[in-house]
């Protein structure tokens, strides 16, 4: 799927004519056995190990949803076709959730500590003091483990000596809100939590773009009037359009993959009430007590589709520009 | 709470905003005020898990934790040091962590060498392939890795357990295959701009492949390695699903995952835990301290080419 659009790109780039390097006429020197033994295993180790470890366990869980299985025994695994497909769309209770939280996960993110991360390298970019300190401060959390961050929110969550709960009941009030246990609020606390850490990774990634942003652009702009905002959303946000894809990929693919900080802040035990997400409905089928190893291969192969659009639109967009 | 808060604030400058081109320095109070103002509610959390470190479990047992110390030591910290066993599980990290980000680097330097200055038919299939797997959810590859995890003998100087599961090894090599895609793609990106006739020049002087590997384009990618390392040391200390999965006694974990651990047995005492989570973190704030700048130039290599 990704790579169809990408093909189509390859073989046009021999007749470009107006190929800036048009040197290169003769190759110096042909490979010889020696070059071709050592290529071959400098490309050879790598390129099985990715095989073996990444790209054979993809294709198996893809295989392995179309079977049941407890996990057990591999003479236990019998072939049921789409069953486990059939059975998760129209008859797994904790799906649908699991699919609007992802869905909520993804919005939260992409509208809040996204542009409020943009926002920031926008003022940061400025030649202004303690510009330093801002940013360590901000991008602090995403040095940190997400097991780490996921016990820190939990000092702050805690129903009962967290730092939250003691803020509201120091202001008056008499409410003693679980945060984490209550299915509708936990699913906020968590995206709180997680927002921190994204908003720091991109102010960085777009504090690097603005970089490289000529600046005659921005003095252009402001002597024919234009406001900051106009600058901003007419100028400067228009040409970061390579920044704005690789900040768009992280933040689909970070909201696809969001699993460690729900396990930790959800104590370690799979999905809760409130906080399911593909990724942790996966672990809960694959590592529960009773394993459906089918089951959770047949989610895990929906989450590969859903992130292979994301993959996919990456890559493309990625090496269109290559091949030029 | 931090969202909702910050919000007003981002609306507040955006009316501040005209007089921004007349570089005057007085101007920039307000922005001072408001930067500062989000970059100590961004460091709440961080101090308030300190604060709790630093205080002994009895006093905000009695007086509970939005309260006024009456000591504050570094008790939690040695307790959590020798009680949990915190050296071992930092042995395990740099264990894993040290072969893993150095196999990475030697790895996807190779594939980047190979993409980046041949030409090949299948370089851009190549390229995608290792790109491509370092975005592949981890939940995905699970299942079937943990039972070729088993599948897989070691002999025992390698493993214990005689198994790639339950060993270190394990862990390194997931680690290698799987962040080898991210380091490629930065790798041959940064190749790219080597210019070829340095390569070309010890080609006509008969210098082997090899040594162009070696002697001409790894040290001149010295830079890009600075700042993958940094990176990439970082991310490997930091994770913990794949010893969570495939290493099953605990003793053997690295020190994110031990965590776990560690909140199982004093699960009463969150000063304790806050101490220990706290020190899982020192190793990356330090290099994340010393190497800033790699750390951020390696997060925006791989990006600023796009």
């Amino acid at each position: 799927m990704s790579s169809t659009p990408v093909a189509p790109a390859a073989p046009v780039t021999p007749d470009v004519p107006p190929r800036p390097r048009t040197r290169r006429p003769t190759r110096p020197r042909r490979l010889g056995p020696g070059d071709r033994l050592f290529l071959t295993v400098a490309i050879g180790i790598p390129l099985a190990a990715l095989l073996f470890f990444v790209w054979l366990p993809a294709l198996a869980s893809l295989g392995l949803s179309f079977t049941t299985w407890d996990g057990i025994d591999l003479a236990d695994i019998h072939w049921i076709g789409l069953d486990n497909y059939q059975q998760i769309f129209t008859n797994y209770p904790p799906f649908w959730p699991a699919v609007r939280h992802n869905v909520i996960w993804l919005l939260f993110t992409a509208l809040l500590p996204t542009p409020f991360g943009i926002f920031l390298a926008y003022q940061l970019d400025r030649k202004i003091r303690f510009t330093r300190i801002y940013q360590t401060a901000i991008f602090l959390p995403m040095v940190l483990s997400l097991a780490v961050v996921g016990f820190i929110w939990e000092i702050i969550y805690n129903p009962d000596t967290g730092l939250l709960n003691g803020l509201l009941s120091a202001a008056g009030s008499s409410h003693h809100i679980d945060w984490l246990g209550n299915a509708d609020l936990n699913l906020w606390a968590v995206l709180v939590a997680s927002g921190w850490r994204h908003t720091g990774y991109i102010m960085i990634l777009y504090l690097a773009g603005l970089k490289g942003f000529d600046p005659a652009l921005k003095e252009a702009a402001a002597l024919d009037g234009a406001n900051g905002r106009q600058t901003f959303l007419r100028v400067v946000f228009p040409a970061m359009k390579p920044v704005n894809i690789i900040i768009l990929v992280v933040t689909v693919m970070e909201s696809l993959r969001a699993f460690d900080i729900v396990y930790v802040l959800g104590g370690g035990v799979g999905s809760k009430p409130g906080m399911e997400l593909l990724s942790l409905l996966i672990t809960d089928n694959i590592i529960g007590e009773s394993s459906h190893i089918g089951y959770g291969s047949a989610l895990a192969v929906v989450l590969l589709l859903v992130s292979l659009a994301a993959i996919g639109t990456f890559l493309v967009q990625t090496f269109r520009k290559e091949d030029q | 709470m931090t969202t909702t808060m910050t919000r007003p604030g981002a609306g507040t400058t955006a009316r501040h905003e005209p007089p921004r081109t007349g570089k005057g320095p007085r101007r920039q109070t307000g922005r001072h005020v408001m930067l500062a103002g989000i970059a100590l509610l961004w460091l709440v959390p961080l101090l308030w898990a300190v604060y709790t470190s630093l205080r002994p479990y009895s006093d905000t047992a009695k007086h509970g934790y939005l309260s006024w110390p009456r000591s504050l030591s570094l008790g939690n910290f040695t307790d959590a040091w020798q009680q949990s066993g915190m050296p071992h599980f930092f042995w395990n990290s740099v264990l894993i962590t040290v072969p893993a980000v150095l196999g990475t680097l030697l790895f996807s330097a190779a594939v980047a060498f190979f993409v980046s200055r041949f030409d090949f038919r299948w370089n851009i299939v190549l390229l995608m392939l290792f790109t491509a797997g370092n975005l592949l959810p981890a939940q995905v590859l699970i299942t079937p890795l943990y039972r070729l995890y088993l599948l897989v003998p070691l002999p025992q100087w390698m493993s214990d357990s005689l198994l790639l599961y339950n060993s270190v090894w394990g862990i390194i090599a997931i680690h290698i295959a799987y962040q080898s895609g991210f380091c490629t793609f930065v790798l041959s990106n940064y190749m790219k701009t080597i210019p070829k006739e340095i390569s070309e020049a010890a080609l006509v002087d008969g210098a082997p492949v090899w040594r162009q590997f070696f002697q001409i384009v790894l040290p001149l990618c010295r830079p890009a390695f600075a700042a993958l390392a940094t990176l990439e040391s970082i991310w490997i200390y930091n994770d913990f699903f794949w010893p969570l999965a495939l290493i099953e006694t605990g003793d053997k974990r690295p020190v994110t995952s031990a965590l776990a651990n560690l909140q199982g047995q004093y699960f009463t005492n969150p000063n304790l835990i806050a101490a220990g989570a706290l020190m899982t973190a020192i190793p990356t704030l330090l290099v994340y301290f010393a190497l800033q700048r790699q750390f951020i130039s390696g997060l925006t290599i791989g990006s600023g080419k796009g």
